[in-house]
């Protein structure tokens, strides 16, 4: 057993980096190229890490199971990025910026990661703008700042409604830069499918190619994980048909602790269900809300449209719940509260859905400014819905969309496996119970530009890892056992589709470890997944070969992990037995339905350590609070 | 929410990998209006899949138009028959029951067929991995402010960035040119102050590179700028080749100064 270590340096929450960058160790400029790092994922914090690690001089091998680095899902991220920068002087600062984050994160992530967070946000916004990337201006040609959910200072920059396109497109510039240069070399449709540890220390992984269905090995000195989140575990969510958990759940199945798996963001402003033929569900970026208003009817099973519903008979319920935030209220609470009414009946004609309304913005401020703000996300809508939303009300609901749970790390964002580095959202890290808008593209960043390349030289300094090569007995024995998966996967050759069952998948995690969760729900979760697993390994259907491009196959092998992890979810949940950020238990509320925290027994992270086929072992980091003390996390 | 479903007749392009001959297939199927274009083909897969034979393959990932990833020639257009989107934002509703609907992938030299609907466009990332990029290292940087651009300049900037590297332009034309592609990097660059230092090297150097990879001229067909899903101005090419002019010029009044 590990003993888990969070290694926060010593000294005031302000100079906690500055000390640590100095006292890290470094490695001589020369020795550098000896070293090989793995970079698996090219998102924000993949592209980033792996183009900085290249120009210190570090041999970077990059992965991406797309056909091009700039396909990874950080590119959809429409709303903006968050800095503390007080450009526009309305009172931000590195504390507020930090206490915002704490505070939004419902008092359950590390202070001195989140500060650290909050103290590099500006070098980032600075290094994208140096890189070219067009941020929205104004006239006088300086950056231009919107406000967003769960602030009330304007502190988020942004390139019209495509900001994650904008910065992704701006790191992988900086990783072609690396692979012109050499430094950086790139393997695309790759999937990392298993880590190699030799001695207990991450020394490579295993890929399957893709188009060959060839299983690959890699060696290096250190391996960093950068591969986004797992809210497809619930098949229905805004993240892209593509994105998967296996990278990091066969990585916790190695040894790496997993921190808070059942942390999940359903986000409020996604476009409601249509039918069960649908693959996924749309965000609509957070950011409409400084100019939507939402409502429902005040009447139960109201069937008329919006726009015969009358002022009065119509329930602005953020603005009436939580007046000083209201519309801009964060999104675990907006989501919660969209639930609540729709659950009372007054959702869209009794359905799943409330409005987003313009007409009060548009009246003020004419069509032409919304159509600026917001023309091309009004667009989308249109394009998806066909119908009009300068003319009637959006409609909404909340989605999995993001989430905050992931493989556990330390300050240095190692793992529980010393040489593996998790990064963005893969790790657990910073964004506690709950993520603020805009945030998301902050955190990969920082990992990726001011972080890693820091805290893995140090590595290296430090623990001096040792050459290895694939010829090494345990990169056999561990791709042996990645082929024997591929084969067992396809050998099964039963009735059912893979979507199917992660159809059934998806509707048990929804129902069960979606948005309010209670004990009862929560073990009959754990039972049904368990059959369906175990049904699954009996009788899906995989069509064609493992030596050939096969999709089929691939979200097969994706879909094993989300059984396991959506075990460990149900898990986490029931063990915390308290209401914070996204995570609601039924059981733990104030009369009010407001969300309530246990600190005195809940005030940690929950890593869990893999054992075998359904057991696991908590250990619990204790989270302390010297600067942003625990209170009641009021909007009102 | 639009009920009744469409019953639709689909010949889809059928190629086991790269060296064999690929042809159409039919199938039938019944769609509801809402459902995207995409979501139609996941349907047929879930039924072939259930009756064991192999997918269709094809490519998407974000579903929502902005990964690039998707890309099918729908009745002859990439992207399908609406201006300004991407496959993955068709939807149903826009054909009518009883169609015939023609499916195929992208075709290009320069783009070869890996399987079924999937095409290899890596060439688009040797371009820009060949100087698509402004040269600054990670720190180190001045403080953003410090950089003002006017918003008239950025927003056109922004423009060229719009760019989802989805290959419809190099589909759509005739002689399967890439340069909308290559030209709104180029742009995008060329038209800030942080692009400047490289510029005529920039331009140069992926041209050249696009140029080997086999990809064609531009005719002025103005094909592309009507497919591409982000509504990429081909003023962008106008710009590239006028700074391709002066990169030539300036090279060759650097090798006369060598002379003299």
């Amino acid at each position: 057993m590990i003993k888990l270590d969070s290694k926060i340096p010593g000294g005031n929450i302000s100079e906690k980096w500055a000390n640590h960058k100095f006292n890290m160790k470094l490695v001589n400029p020369a020795n550098k190229r000896k070293y090989t790092v793995i970079v698996v994922g090219t998102g924000l914090a993949g592209a980033s890490a792996a183009a900085s690690l290249g120009e210190l001089g570090f041999n970077v091998l990059a992965f991406t199971f797309h056909d091009s680095a700039r396909r990874a899902h950080s590119i959809a991220a429409q709303g903006g990025i968050n800095a503390a920068k007080n450009y526009q002087n309305d009172g931000d600062s590195i504390f507020r910026l930090f206490y915002d984050t704490v505070k939004g994160g419902d008092f359950r992530a590390r202070e001195a990661n989140v500060y650290r967070l909050a103290e590099v946000s500006g070098n980032i916004i600075d290094q994208c703008v140096a890189q070219g990337v067009p941020f929205a201006r104004e006239y006088g040609g300086m950056l231009d700042n919107r406000s967003f959910g769960g602030a009330q200072v304007s502190r988020t920059f942004y390139a019209r409604g495509q900001t994650g396109q904008q910065l992704l497109l701006g790191a992988v510039s900086a990783l072609n830069r690396q692979i012109d240069k050499g430094t950086v070399k790139l393997f695309t449709r790759r999937e990392m499918l298993d880590v190699v540890l030799i001695d207990g220390v991450a020394n490579g992984i295993i890929c399957r190619n893709l188009l060959t269905g060839e299983i690959e090995k890699y060696a290096a000195h250190a391996v960093c994980l950068a591969t986004g989140g797992y809210s497809n575990v619930f098949f229905l969510s805004t993240n892209a048909m593509n994105c998967n958990t296996t990278a990091i759940w066969r990585t916790h199945k190695r040894g790496a602790y997993f921190g808070n798996p059942c942390f999940t963001q359903i986000h409020p402003t996604c476009l409601p269900l249509h039918d069960d033929s649908q693959s996924k569900l749309t965000l609509m970026s957070e950011s409409l809300r400084n100019d939507g208003r939402v409502w429902v009817s005040r009447k139960k099973n109201d069937l008329r449209s919006p726009i015969e519903i009358p002022e009065e008979e119509r329930d602005y319920y953020l603005e009436r719940k939580y007046p000083s935030f209201g519309n801009l209220s964060p999104r675990d609470i907006s989501s919660r509260a969209a639930k609540e009414v729709c659950d009372e009946g007054r959702g869209i004609k009794g359905g799943e859905a409330v409005y987003l309304d313009f007409a009060d913005a548009i009246n003020r401020l004419g069509k032409k400014v919304i159509e600026e703000r917001y023309g091309n996300l009004f667009e989308i809508y249109e394009t998806i819905t066909g119908e009009n939303p300068y003319k009637v009300p959006m409609m909404i609901y909340p989605a999995p969309h993001y989430t905050m749970g992931g493989l556990w790390v330390d300050y240095n964002l190692m793992s529980t496996i010393p040489g593996l580095f998790v990064l963005g959202e893969a790790n657990f890290s910073d964004h506690g119970a709950n993520r603020l808008g805009a945030s998301a593209l902050m955190q990969g960043l920082a990992d990726g530009y001011f972080v890693i390349p820091y805290t893995l030289s140090n590595y290296i300094a430090s623990a001096k890892p040792a050459a290895v090569t694939t010829d090494h007995p345990e990169f056999k024995k561990v791709s042996k056992e990645v082929t024997d998966l591929t084969n067992k996967l396809l050998s099964i050759k039963g009735k059912r589709t893979v979507d199917d069952f992660h159809k059934q998948l998806g509707r048990i995690m929804w129902k069960k470890v979606g948005m309010a969760r209670y004990e009862k729900g929560l073990k009959e979760a754990v039972g049904e997944i368990r059959n369906l697993k175990e049904e699954f390994w009996k009788n899906v259907t995989i069509p064609g070969s493992g030596n050939d491009v096969n999709q089929t196959l691939e979200r097969a092998g994706r879909l094993v992990d989300y059984f396991e992890l959506g075990e460990l979810m149900a898990m986490d949940a029931l063990n915390r037995n308290e209401s914070c950020g996204g995570h609601f238990r039924e059981e733990y509320q104030f009369e009010d339905g407001e969300a309530k925290r246990d600190d005195e027994n809940y005030s940690y992270v929950a890593a869990w350590e893999y054992l075998g086929e359904n057991k696991w072992n908590l250990h619990k980091e204790v989270l302390e609070f010297e600067y942003v003390k625990p209170a009641i996390r009021s909007y009102k | 929410m639009n009920v009744k479903k469409l019953n639709l007749k689909l010949k889809i392009w059928r190629q086991k990998n790269r060296n064999s001959d690929g042809s159409f297939i039919n199938y039938n199927v019944q769609v509801s209006p809402d459902a995207s274009f995409l979501e139609m083909l996941d349907e047929i897969n879930n039924g072939l899949e259930a009756t064991d034979q192999e997918a269709i393959h094809f490519e998407s990932d974000c579903r929502e138009g902005i990964c690039g990833t998707c890309g099918l020639v729908i009745n002859g257009r990439p992207h399908g028959p609406l201006s300004k989107i991407a496959t993955c934002q068709l939807h149903m509703r826009n054909f009518n029951d009883g169609e015939t609907i023609w499916v195929e992938p992208f075709r290009a030299k320069a783009f070869p067929v890996i399987k079924d609907l999937i095409v290899d466009r890596s060439g688009f990332d040797q371009i820009l991995q060949t100087g698509g990029y402004v040269s600054v290292n990670t720190g180190g940087t001045p403080d953003a402010n410090l950089i003002p651009i006017a918003k008239d300049t950025a927003s056109l900037s922004m423009d060229a960035a719009s760019c989802i590297g989805c290959g419809a332009c190099v589909a759509a034309c005739k002689n399967a040119s890439a340069m909308l592609f290559v030209s709104a990097k180029i742009s995008q660059y060329a038209l800030l102050p942080q692009g400047q230092p490289e510029r005529y090297r920039r331009v140069e150097r992926m041209v050249k590179v696009m140029d080997d990879l086999g990809f064609g001229s531009c005719t002025n067909t103005y094909a592309c700028e009507a497919e591409c899903p982000k509504g990429i101005s081909i003023t962008n090419i106008a710009r590239m080749n006028r700074d391709f002019i002066v990169s030539r010029i300036k090279k060759q009044d650097a090798e006369s100064d060598v002379i003299k």
